[in-house]
């Protein structure tokens, strides 16, 4: 590699924090823009998502899955910005708000991963992508 | 008292591992990251000292169904993490405690919880008060009572 491509490289990855650098608002909405298609495909009538409903969806005890978690809050607790502890296995859990994290919800395999596993374990099924952009929009105004 | 002065310097020389913990207090520590940050998704990635290797094959390939859970990931990392698991498990690196959990497992065992090796039993023979209290949650929440857990340090706390 020629010095100056070298340069530019090193340059560039200290200017971007590196590979490993931490998502931002930019691919969280890129993740929200994904889900919208999705949402859209799945219903037309989609009009967008909604922070109310993923309030909703956050506090409703649905009892669905697993007896250990009935909702999102015994896990994450009720209140979005403090810390959490897993029901399963007592595990510290950092806050699911945005305004405390503010990586939440900014890679899409490990937002995935997430909503797989806690749907299935909460709601007893998978979340549709309506649900899931509407409990992000949720967490990113808390 | 001269015991315990004469005991302390032989016991510095011949260690090689852990500082200031005995030896069935401390477990050679996960140092792959990717098994640190996947097993860690839901709880302490556990040192793999505590199961032998089959035991590690045979939970890399059912976890679909994780102790009632599916904790299933992509089969490259799965893969990545069973090879960790199996390279450094407790029939293949018998430092620190791994050798007293080892002794209780069976020639043909393929045991799944380490909350079930006599090991950790006779260790932890307290009123079920201790186990009821709200930070426990489970008997797998190391963390809770062993605040260096997740460094392989197992002092009672």
């Amino acid at each position: 590699m020629p010095r100056f491509a070298m340069l530019a490289a090193a340059l560039l990855a200290v200017m971007t924090g590196g590979p490993a650098s931490a998502g931002d608002a930019a691919d969280r909405a890129a993740i929200l823009s994904g889900y919208a298609e999705q949402a859209a495909a799945d219903d037309p009538g989609f009009s967008g998502f909604t922070a109310a409903r993923g309030e909703d969806l956050f506090r409703t005890r649905w009892a669905g899955g697993d007896a250990r978690t009935p909702a999102c809050t015994a896990c994450h607790t009720e209140d979005p910005r403090a810390q959490g502890r897993n029901a399963k296995t007592g595990r510290p859990i950092e806050p699911a708000a945005v305004s405390v994290e503010p990586d939440r919800f900014t890679d899409i395999d490990e937002v995935e991963k997430q909503f797989r596993r806690d749907c299935d374990s909460v709601l007893g099924r998978a979340c549709t992508a309506r649900e899931k952009g509407d409990y992000i929009t949720f967490m990113q105004e808390q | 008292m001269r015991a315990v002065l004469l005991a302390l310097p032989l016991a510095v020389a011949l260690g090689s591992g852990p500082l200031l913990a005995d030896d069935d207090e401390w477990m050679p520590p996960v140092t792959h990251t990717l098994t640190r940050e996947e097993c860690g998704d839901c709880h302490m990635a556990f040192q793999p000292g505590f199961l032998p290797a089959r035991s590690w094959n045979r939970m890399m390939g059912t976890l679909s169904d994780h102790f009632g859970d599916d904790a299933s990931i992509g089969i490259e990392k799965a893969n990545a993490i069973r090879a960790y698991l199996t390279a450094n498990a407790g029939d293949v690196d018998r430092r620190g405690a791994a050798r007293g959990y080892m002794r209780w497992i069976t020639p043909d065992g393929v045991p799944q919880r380490i909350t079930e090796n006599p090991a950790f039993v006779r260790e932890h023979d307290f009123r079920p008060s201790v186990w009821q209290r709200h930070d426990v949650v489970t008997k797998s929440n190391c963390l809770s009572c062993h605040k260096g857990a997740d460094r392989g340090y197992y002092e009672d706390d």
